[in-house]
């Protein structure tokens, strides 16, 4: 009995020492994951601290050695030259208007596309779902030399038309959108086709509304791609009216050489919309962005 | 009577579903199908010297010539090169900051808010970014005692090492949700089961983590890889090329030769290249991949 009672004893008291050394280690292992965490996060944000810091000095301070590593006294004159003179306003309107021009062009052609090869039976159905596919393979940068002819020959070289109508089509935006409408439940379609739905009704009002998550994910997906665009629009755009943001910067950083703080405040600029956008939307965006990585 | 009206309905339903394709199919063939294979009939032309003059009919004189020169193979070598160099470091430094973020901590989000930042930037930020920090005079780099004469970006060693880093900075963000999605399909009991089995975290990752993650892998590894080979932005805002066509990649090699010596044939055939060596790596690498590939049940 007695034995037992110290054994008992003995047992509590080495798992009690057990557990301490157990969450002594455990803080260790957390101080060591911080530091870690903490050494590599200051690595990936420094390229873009720096950039924020110079566009907030003088030329002069952003040549000193050792360099200026705070902003003492900000000067946030940089930012109205990149704005005004710099013509980064004309270029995020440009951005903005050619982006919504192929968001909305892709989300529409994919969704009727996406819509008759899940809904509809016609005859070729499978060989022109393959030549949607097919269009993956081609590369858009091996059709640069003919678009840019076509382009010319329809009078849209430096047009919105130019930047954004070889875009207005997606085939794996329809292809993204036919796997969600293939899990609309069959039942659905009948019912609503007792109720007197024709197609168009049932797309818009049933279909689309239950694939709004691969909605979301291609609106991200090509929202992305054309904002990010930068070989297209830097051959069919030739002056300030119709320049894109990436095009812009390039433009401002070869007249501002001797304004670093300006190249480095129009690199905010053309950077902000998007950091808003992914601290708004993160969620979507990462559902948009993975689209197709993870099985199910 | 009900037989005709379901071929009505059936003839209907089959216009209505053409109807729906033609937008697409309108864009694809003007923008995507003719000038893709346009690219392999202007490669039989010789573009003359100055505009004007009639093209000249070569046959495959023309691809034979590009095809075989030295600044052809030049292109291919520094494109595969820059790939070596970006796509395997980019996706092992998104999967380690995957890992580590994927832990149970405190303020976990702030991290992963940063590590996923750079997606923000894109190709014509980052590469605008680094050119300036890269600069002999205003950059970093001589306070930090790295010599730069000639500047690393005019440096035939290391130009094509710092468009590398710039690149696999601007991608590190995209790398990181990708490999934290992908980890996070693994379902918690699987790990688990191995901790319970005693394997330590070395054997742990090896024989459970990265099978399981091998579809994410994969996917990276492919789109990767022909992104890399698309490469043009930071080419153009770096290095141009240079210095001695150290940077020049094949697709800068088409926008010369399109928009610097206007010469639509030779821009006709370092296309239809680009294409054969996109298509080749992706039928390769999916064929050697999914072999290996664990994809579950």
């Amino acid at each position: 009995m007695a034995t037992e009672v110290s054994r008992g004893i003995t047992v509590s008291e080495a798992d009690r020492r057990a557990a301490q050394r157990r969450a002594v280690r455990r803080r260790i292992g957390n101080v060591a994951r911080y530091t870690l965490l903490t050494v590599l996060a200051v690595i990936v944000l420094f390229p873009i601290y720096i950039t924020i810091v110079n566009s907030l000095l003088t030329p002069s301070q952003i040549a000193a050695r050792p360099p200026v590593l705070f902003p003492t006294d900000p000067a946030w004159g940089a930012y109205a030259d990149a704005w005004n003179q710099g013509s980064m306003s004309r270029y995020l309107v440009n951005s903005v208007i050619v982006t919504t021009l192929i968001v909305a062009g892709q989300i529409v052609t994919a969704t009727l596309a996406a819509y008759a090869f899940a809904f509809l039976e016609f005859p070729l159905k499978r060989t022109l779902f393959i030549v949607f596919l097919a269009t993956l393979m081609v590369p858009f940068e091996v059709t640069i030399i003919t678009n840019l002819t076509t382009v010319v020959n329809l009078g849209w070289y430096n047009t919105y038309a130019g930047l954004a109508v070889p875009f207005l089509a997606t085939g794996f935006g329809a292809f993204l959108l036919r796997q969600a409408f293939l899990g609309v439940p069959g039942d659905l379609r009948d019912a609503a086709a007792l109720d007197g739905y024709g197609h168009l009704r049932f797309m818009v009002r049933v279909a689309v509304p239950l694939a709004r998550p691969a909605m979301a994910a291609l609106a991200v997906f090509s929202f992305l791609g054309a904002w990010n665009q930068y070989l297209w629009p830097l051959i069919v755009t030739k002056d300030a009216r119709y320049r894109t943001l990436q095009i812009g910067l390039r433009q401002l950083r070869a007249t501002s050489i001797d304004q670093v703080n300006v190249t480095f405040a129009g690199v905010v600029i053309a950077a902000l919309p998007l950091l808003i956008l992914l601290v708004i939307f993160q969620k979507q965006l990462v559902r948009g962005l993975t689209a197709g990585a993870v099985k199910g | 009577m009900t037989a005709v009206r379901f071929w009505n309905r059936r003839r209907r339903e089959a216009g209505l579903g053409y109807l729906m394709l033609v937008p697409s199919l309108l864009v694809f063939s003007v923008f995507v199908f003719y000038p893709f294979l346009r690219n392999f009939y202007l490669g039989f032309f010789r573009t003359p010297p100055f505009p004007g003059l009639p093209q000249r009919y070569v046959g495959f004189d023309q691809y034979r010539e590009i095809l075989t020169s030295s600044a052809f193979s030049n292109s291919m070598r520094v494109t595969i090169v820059f790939a070596l160099l970006t796509v395997p470091t980019g996706i092992i430094l998104g999967l380690v900051l995957a890992m580590l973020a994927n832990q149970q901590l405190r303020g976990i989000g702030w991290y992963r808010t940063i590590f996923s930042s750079t997606v923000a930037t894109s190709v014509a930020v980052a590469s605008v970014i680094f050119g300036t920090l890269l600069n002999p005079q205003v950059g970093l780099l001589p306070w930090l005692g790295i010599s730069t004469t000639p500047s690393i970006l005019e440096n035939p060693k290391y130009a094509l090492l710092a468009v590398a880093v710039t690149t696999i900075w601007q991608n590190l963000g995209l790398s990181f949700i990708v490999m934290s999605s992908g980890l996070q399909a693994i379902p918690d009991e699987i790990i688990e089961a191995s901790e319970v089995d005693g394997a330590g975290p070395v054997p742990r990752f090896l024989r459970v983590t990265l099978p399981l993650l091998s579809p994410t892998v994969f996917f990276a590894v492919v789109v990767g890889s022909i992104v890399a080979f698309q490469s043009f932005g930071q080419i153009d805002l770096l290095t141009q090329g240079g210095p001695l066509q150290k940077t020049n990649v094949l697709t800068y090699a088409i926008y010369t030769a399109l928009r610097g010596e206007q010469n639509e044939g030779k821009a006709a055939v370092l296309s239809v290249a680009l294409f054969l060596v996109t298509l080749v790596l992706t039928i390769a690498q999916m064929r050697i991949l999914e072999r290996r590939v664990h994809y579950g049940d």
